[in-house]
């Protein structure tokens, strides 16, 4: 067992990040906030070129051939800045939809009764039938400046069939994100409270704000733990783990930064809002109590049991298809 | 990033599965929890046959990866705890192999690793808990001995321990952190009083040890005289490293238990007690995923635990009382009858938060050590 990142990793992970740094850092991220949504095209070009979109196919197929794992490295950069656009579901088209593996289509798919980044998207994933497209979408004034968001009409019944469980593997880049995002609450927090001063001293020095910031780092490495994990073994409980922690971590990690940083925390001006909108926006798709149970049938159920075992090894063949099985037939 | 066995990881968890499955039928039955002395030839005679057959001393040299093995192994074969070997295993033994002179190596190792002697550990005192660097116990130098005088508390296993890692004061004028020695005590020394403590789950699991002008050799020093905080610490780790990592397997093995005495007796069919045990399985999936990742970290990094170990325990300690708060919930009325499982194990797990540094003291270590805040109050 060598359960860290190699150096190949380490290298990729810190070449997204520079990238990332010199194209959408604070100041950008403000600016963005400040305008109506918009696409930058020529970032999301450079991010084909740097291979962000191709990361996972075959290099037979002009893709950079890596797997699950350093996906999920990228995808946690991304949430750390907060990297604006349907990053997911044009990483999981590429190879099949032209120009999404370049960079050159912007590629959103439909996430239960909503969509994000409709009118800026070349091609539209998902929907079933609804033709969504041309069809009656409604703009929502989306509480993230950043996640523009539709509203469909006529959605399906929350209970459709397998066709409206996600795939695990956008499951896991969202909890990838959202480890990324609850890394950054983190770092905002601590870099606020060593540095901000009250009654003669940083207010990190005060246990009150010292043990938020730690509970904030224990629930991003608990996170960063699963996702991890799971990006090893793509097993499906273990993405469904994966999932469900990273959400706590940035959602309450984006709160308690929020909280650390008092009024400041209040403004537009400060970033931390940014986080915490971003990590709300995450698709609650096939929802939070169907994910827990999901990873609950997938590992203790008695009937289970020998299901489980098989599959904690990492190696059962088409394992990333049990989260559909395990949550088409909730009790 | 790689969860599979390394081939020597490989190979030592067949070999252990292997001879587990052969050892483990011929121990003797388990004793009372209230039999003392049955208790310590029992945990005495687990580490002796660890060590006949090889396994003695996974917990010292054994790299972290293969240590995760064992404690894995072990936990899910239903093998015996370390028990009263825990200090001389875990904390006493280690720090007697870091600073100990090669006669005190060989006075005090072998008899550990070979299940004969018991260690407990004598730090806390009355007014030195969290704060330990406040301990007043006194030692004054007398010819080639030591004369202590002073109380220490919460030492588990006092009553059947031969050695007493003691922590004294030998310098009250120093700074604090630099007038504190590590004694090895004989717990049969004339002038020690051991009172056993009834804990809140009714048994005695620890005691007060009253010192009145007891003698030690000045050869039972280890490390030089005033220099026994930074002996401590060296070691220290070892409690908050991988220590708990076992118990997360056992925790995962009751999980399983709870919701098929929940499907059997009708709880299951409320979507919030399946959604709190489905939650709880997360919970501990994520840690066990988190102490294979310290591991590899401590590894990497040349073998010792670090301060991951404070992040592991800080959300262990909480996931374990959750546990047994959800296994009361399954039980209903029947978690006030301490007759039934669970009932017990939900007392025991409220120490979780406060022994081995409580969890406001690791909120500090984490945010002053790891996020480097200031130190303050």
């Amino acid at each position: 067992m060598r359960f860290q990142l190699s150096g190949d990793q380490r290298a990729l992970r810190d070449g997204v990040r520079e990238v990332l740094a010199r194209r959408f850092g604070p100041r950008e991220l403000r600016a963005a906030a400040d305008r109506p949504p918009a696409l930058d095209r020529a970032l999301w070009r450079a991010l084909g070129d740097a291979g962000f979109f191709a990361l996972r196919l075959p290099e037979s197929e002009g893709g950079v051939g890596l797997g699950l794992p350093e996906a999920v490295l990228a995808f946690e950069e991304a949430g750390r800045v907060l990297l604006p656009g349907p990053l997911i579901a044009t990483h999981l088209a590429a190879g099949r939809v032209p120009g999404a593996a370049t960079g050159e289509a912007v590629v959103t798919a439909v996430d239960g009764g909503r969509v994000e980044w409709l009118t800026e998207a070349d091609v539209v994933e998902g929907g079933g039938g609804r033709g969504v497209a041309g069809s009656g979408a409604v703009a929502l004034r989306s509480v993230d400046p950043l996640t523009p968001l539709h509203r469909l009409p006529a959605a399906p019944a929350v209970s459709a069939g397998p066709e409206a469980v996600p795939d695990p593997v956008a499951v896991l880049l969202t909890a990838a994100e959202q480890l990324g995002g609850a890394t950054r609450a983190c770092e905002l927090a601590v870099q606020h409270a060593r540095t901000r001063e009250q009654f003669g001293q940083p207010i990190g020095g005060f246990q009150a704000v010292k043990h938020l910031c730690a509970e904030l780092l224990v629930r991003v490495e608990v996170a960063r733990a699963a996702v991890y994990g799971a990006a090893v073994t793509a097993d499906p409980a273990d993405i469904a783990t994966a999932r469900l922690l990273a959400d706590e971590a940035a959602v309450r990690g984006a709160r308690d930064c929020l909280q650390v940083y008092g009024g400041m925390g209040f403004t537009w001006e400060a970033e931390v809002h940014l986080v915490l909108k971003r990590a709300w926006c995450a698709p609650d798709v096939p929802g939070a109590a169907r994910r827990v149970r999901s990873c609950w049938r997938a590992s203790c159920c008695p009937e289970r049991v020998a299901g489980a075992s098989a599959c904690t090894d990492g190696r059962r063949p088409g394992g990333v298809s049990m989260i559909v099985a395990s949550t088409d037939h909730t009790a | 990033m790689d969860l599979a066995d390394s081939a020597e990881e490989a190979g030592f968890r067949a070999r252990l599965r292997e001879w587990l499955g052969k050892a483990l039928p011929t121990l003797p039955p388990r004793p009372s929890p209230a039999d003392w002395p049955g208790r310590r030839a029992y945990d005495l005679g687990w580490q002796r046959m660890l060590y006949d057959a090889g396994y003695g001393h996974v917990h010292w040299d054994a790299p972290p990866g293969v240590r995760l093995v064992f404690l894995e192994e072990t936990e899910k074969a239903g093998a015996p705890y370390v028990g009263a070997n825990f200090v001389g295993l875990l904390h006493a033994g280690p720090t007697v192999a870091a600073e100990g002179t090669q006669a005190q190596r060989a006075r005090w190792l072998p008899p550990i690793l070979r299940g004969e002697e018991v260690w407990c550990q004598g730090f806390s005192e009355p007014g030195a808990g969290s704060d330990l660097a406040a301990l007043r116990t006194r030692a004054w130098r007398d010819g080639d001995h030591y004369v202590v005088t002073g109380s220490k508390i919460w030492t588990s296993h006092a009553e059947v321990a031969d050695w007493c890692e003691l922590l004294v004061r030998t310098d009250p004028e120093a700074p604090r952190h630099h007038g504190i020695t590590w004694l090895a005590l004989p717990m049969d020394t004339p002038g020690i009083t051991v009172r056993p403590l009834r804990t809140l789950a009714g048994s005695t699991e620890f005691a007060e040890v009253f010192l009145d002008e007891v003698r030690v050799p000045a050869d039972h020093r280890v490390g030089e005289e005033n220099d026994g905080w930074r002996v401590t610490m060296v070691t220290l780790s070892f409690e908050r490293g991988t220590a708990f990592a076992g118990e997360v397997v056992a925790c995962r093995r009751v999980l399983g238990e709870l919701a098929q005495e929940a499907r059997h007796n009708g709880r299951w069919d409320d979507p919030a007690l399946r959604r709190r045990l489905g939650r709880l399985n997360a919970e501990f999936r994520a840690l066990w995923r988190l102490a294979q990742w310290n591991v590899s970290a401590a590894e990497a990094s040349g073998g010792v635990p670090g301060l991951a170990g404070s992040v592991f325990k800080l959300r262990y300690a909480q996931a374990r009382q959750d546990l047994y708060d959800t296994a009361a919930d399954v039980l209903g009325d029947a978690a006030l009858d301490l007759d039934r499982p669970w009932v017990l194990d939900r007392l025991t797990s409220l120490s979780y938060t406060i022994a081995a540094g409580t969890s406001q003291i690791q909120r500090n270590i984490v945010g002053e050590r790891i996020l480097g805040l200031p130190k303050g109050r």
